[in-house]
């Protein structure tokens, strides 16, 4: 796997600047780790049994994460950049984190949602087995939210997803709870047609992403590229990162193998979107 | 058998509902005159009496008359069109209340004159519950009353003698008549033919032979009855004697097992309601599990103190006796009944019953005997936790709406997933591994493996305006939801047909897909069908 920096934005000052910062930051890590790991057992006064990580299988993205992957433990958040719009782009990247954080555990997945369009026979694609899948169609985000803390209750079940309309910080709080009380992760995605409310950028979930579709394949021949439609091409923010800094990439689905294509390319460093 | 007769229904019901909504509108009732009241049924062109009540009976008004003969016999009548169809509304819920005598209890179907109505109720075993047969029936005419109801009962070993005693042996000082056991002949004897229950014509034949009493019915010989007087009339009697089986069906089945709780005082408090469910659901689950099966539908039916009722009703996901897993069931639903003035009774049924043979454990000993047994039992606990899960989602958004997804052998998108079970069936073998792994081969027998699929297929294909460039051409762009999308990569045709044996009403029978990215990078799946355009999913 090689990690490219391809910097759209600006190619003069940035890389030298982020290539510096990388190396502080893996200079600091084995620090940052122990300090975080023992904050946790001052918190919540437990081990860190349990408290994995997956790795998203993307070198660009495991490194930005901490622990070198997605906590299996706790709540995502995943948004369309675009509502509508970006709906495939933002299910494909909750159905890929969704297969990854599920591919270590046994037992059934709880998706809850309002609308029943998730279509099984794309599930393959994304290392989810269909029969794993229990639905469950609700009737309004409350009923969603009840049906995955009544999830996150079941430890028979490997991981909970649900669909909403908006986040909702204390609902997500009470998601977050009681996916580290049963150790199990929690993905939330947002659907919906209309334009938002400001999402509130306070969130006690892990991670929140917010996913857009890409033009892909940029690398092929021209006289391919009007026939063929290639792997999914994904910009994918990370906006926050519990222990951990935004960041923004580019990744690229392979659906047959069922992984992060070839190259993930980092594109924005923190300092550039954030700072 | 209990048979019971309201001669007057219909008019005190209509009597009951009026006095409501003047109760509801208290100024106007003040100064309001009692006035004769009867019910008018249309026959054609003329207008009769259905039903009359007790002041217009005085002044010489009766079912059957026209309604102008009526006027001229009592001026001051006032006539209002029966309501077949609310009569029968309350007549059912009269039925249902009836419930909490009996739980068989079943509509008299044959249509009354007179705007009455009949209930059979089989008071056989319950009885004692009230203190008897007599005690039973003595409290049922008082409540009656109170609703505003004349009740007559008769009280005997068969449907047709109960029938007959109750119509036409009891009278208003004497609501109640019971037969003796095996007394029905001599009890029958002295009544008319009509009592019965003889259609029209077959009452007329005996009337014109001049058989008018049920005796000289009983004076013939048996041989010669049926040839004679028809087989209806020799049925009627010989069930009426109790020589013949009479199938009545009750209103709703009798569910196989319910534990009843009556209440000295009204209950309306939500500890106490709570608190009742709790020893129902107790006594229920010892009772079944003594019968080995357990319950797929239960149903718990409170009883106001003003005659109406609720009920509430859980299902599960598979057979359950667990009374501390049902009342975390019911507990999110009592909410939804409301006592009202208090509860006065409650009765909770288990109505749907599958065999449950294995004993079934709680977490914590399904843990502690995995610990025993290895793994094959800690496969029982979990899914026996999952269950739990399902029935609760169940509970909430309806079973229909927790489910899996199957494949379906179909090429149409929209047809090839098919909802299943939300717990995979376990078919019974001796080592107890056959429902994992049916489940795995079930994996292999899925989607074929083919192009990529988009992951949101839309409920409907909606149409879109879309340009091709020549007529089998991908579209160079389209209109989705008043937004111009630019065509910049596609990939197809891809021809799907639905099944040739599907009626042709259902579209045309191939669709030409294909996957599309727009300049955006954002993908869609699109298909012509006859040189319309329609968009079905999102790719990822």
């Amino acid at each position: 796997m090689t990690v490219e920096t391809l910097d759209r934005t600006n190619p003069s000052r940035e890389q030298p600047a982020r290539q510096h910062e990388n190396q502080r930051h893996l200079s600091h890590r084995p620090h940052l780790e122990g300090l975080r790991r023992q904050v946790r057992l001052l918190e919540r006064g437990e081990s860190d049994e349990g408290h994995g990580v997956a790795p998203l299988g993307a070198a660009a993205l495991d490194e930005r994460l901490p622990g070198g992957g997605l906590a299996t433990t706790g709540l995502h958040e995943i948004l369309p950049a675009r509502n509508e719009w970006d709906d495939g782009a933002a299910s494909g990247f909750a159905l890929a984190l969704l297969g990854r954080l599920t591919a270590q555990r046994e037992g059934t997945i709880l998706w809850a949602a309002r609308q029943a369009d998730l279509y099984a026979p794309a599930l393959a694609g994304f290392a989810v087995a269909t029969d794993r899948l229990l639905l469950a169609r609700t009737e309004s985000d409350g009923g969603t939210l009840w049906a995955l803390e009544e999830g996150l209750r079941c430890p028979d079940l490997a991981a909970v997803v649900g669909e909403v309309g908006d986040f909702d910080p204390t609902a997500a709080r009470r998601l977050q709870l009681a996916a580290e009380t049963i150790g199990r992760p929690c993905l939330l995605l947002q659907r919906q047609r209309l334009a938002s409310r400001r999402a509130s950028t306070a969130s006690p979930a892990l991670t929140r992403w917010r996913v857009e579709a890409q033009a892909g394949n940029r690398r092929w021949p021209e006289s391919l590229q009007r026939d063929l439609v290639g792997n999914p091409v994904w910009r994918v923010e990370l906006l926050r990162c519990r222990g951990g800094r935004p960041a923004v990439f580019e990744v690229e689905w392979d659906h047959a193998t069922s992984a992060f294509a070839l190259a993930a390319e980092l594109c924005d460093s923190a300092s550039a979107t954030f700072g | 058998m209990l048979s019971l007769w309201l001669p007057s229904f219909a008019i005190q019901r209509r009597q009951r509902s009026a006095k409501r909504s003047e109760q509801a509108k208290i100024s106007t009732s003040a100064g309001q005159p009692e006035y004769p009241l009867a019910l008018t049924l249309r026959d054609g062109p003329r207008i009769l009496l259905a039903a009359v009540d007790s002041a217009a009976a005085q002044a010489g008004a009766a079912p059957g008359q026209t309604l102008a003969e009526a006027r001229a016999l009592c001026p001051g009548l006032h006539s209002e069109a029966i309501a077949p169809a609310a009569d029968r509304a309350a007549l059912d819920k009269l039925t249902d209340w009836c419930s909490r005598y009996t739980p068989w209890v079943a509509l008299d179907s044959a249509g009354e004159p007179g705007g009455a109505a009949g209930l059979w109720l089989d008071i056989t075993g319950c009885a004692h519950l009230f203190g008897g047969e007599e005690a039973l029936a003595t409290e049922l005419v008082a409540r009656l009353a109170r609703f505003g109801l004349t009740a007559r009962i008769g009280i005997a070993d068969t449907a047709g003698a109960a029938w007959a005693c109750a119509r036409h042996t009891t009278e208003a000082a004497q609501p109640i008549r019971s037969i003796a056991p095996g007394a029905q002949r001599e009890a029958l004897t002295p009544l008319s033919v009509a009592a019965l229950r003889l259609p029209a014509a077959e009452a007329e034949l005996l009337r014109r032979f001049g058989l008018s009493r049920i005796g000289d019915l009983l004076e013939l010989p048996p041989a010669a009855l049926e040839p004679r007087v028809g087989p209806v009339v020799a049925r009627r009697l010989r069930q009426a004697l109790g020589a013949l089986d009479e199938p009545i069906s009750p209103k709703t089945p009798v569910p196989p097992h319910l534990e009843r709780l009556n209440f000295g005082e009204p209950i309306g408090t939500p500890e106490d309601i709570a608190r009742a469910v709790k020893r129902l659901l107790g006594k229920l689950c010892a009772k079944l599990e003594k019968d080995q099966s357990g319950g797929r539908k239960f149903a718990l039916t409170a009883y106001r103190v003003d005659g109406s009722l609720s009920r509430l009703l859980v299902g599960t996901a598979r057979p359950l006796r667990d009374a501390a897993h049902l009342k975390r069931l019911f507990a999110g639903k009592l909410e939804a009944l409301d006592p009202g003035y208090g509860l006065e009774a409650m009765v909770l049924a288990a109505e749907t019953l599958e065999p449950l043979t294995a004993l079934q454990m709680t977490l914590e000993e399904g843990r502690a005997q995995a610990d025993a047994k290895g793994p094959t039992s800690v496969k029982a606990a979990a899914r026996h936790d999952l269950g739990r899960l399902v029935d609760r989602l169940g509970g909430r958004f309806g079973f229909e709406r927790v489910h899996r997804l199957t494949p379906r052998e179909s090429h149409l998108p929209e047809r090839c997933v098919a909802p299943g079970p939300a717990l995979p069936h376990r078919a019974r073998s001796p080592s107890g591994r056959a429902g994992p792994a049916k489940v795995g081969t079930r994996r292999s027998l899925g989607w074929p493996d083919g192009p990529v699929r988009p992951v949101r297929l839309l409920t409907r294909p909606e149409s879109i305006e879309a340009i091709a460039a020549w007529p089998d051409a991908p579209p160079a762009q389209f209109r989705w939801r008043r937004l111009l999308h630019r065509v910049a990569r596609a990939e197809g045709p891809e021809r799907l047909s639905r099944e040739w044996w599907l009626p042709r009403d259902e579209g045309a029978a191939d669709r030409d897909y294909f996957r599309v990215e727009d300049e955006d990078g954002r993908r869609y799946w699109l298909y012509r069908e006859e040189s319309h355009w329609f968009l079905q999913g999102l790719f990822a």
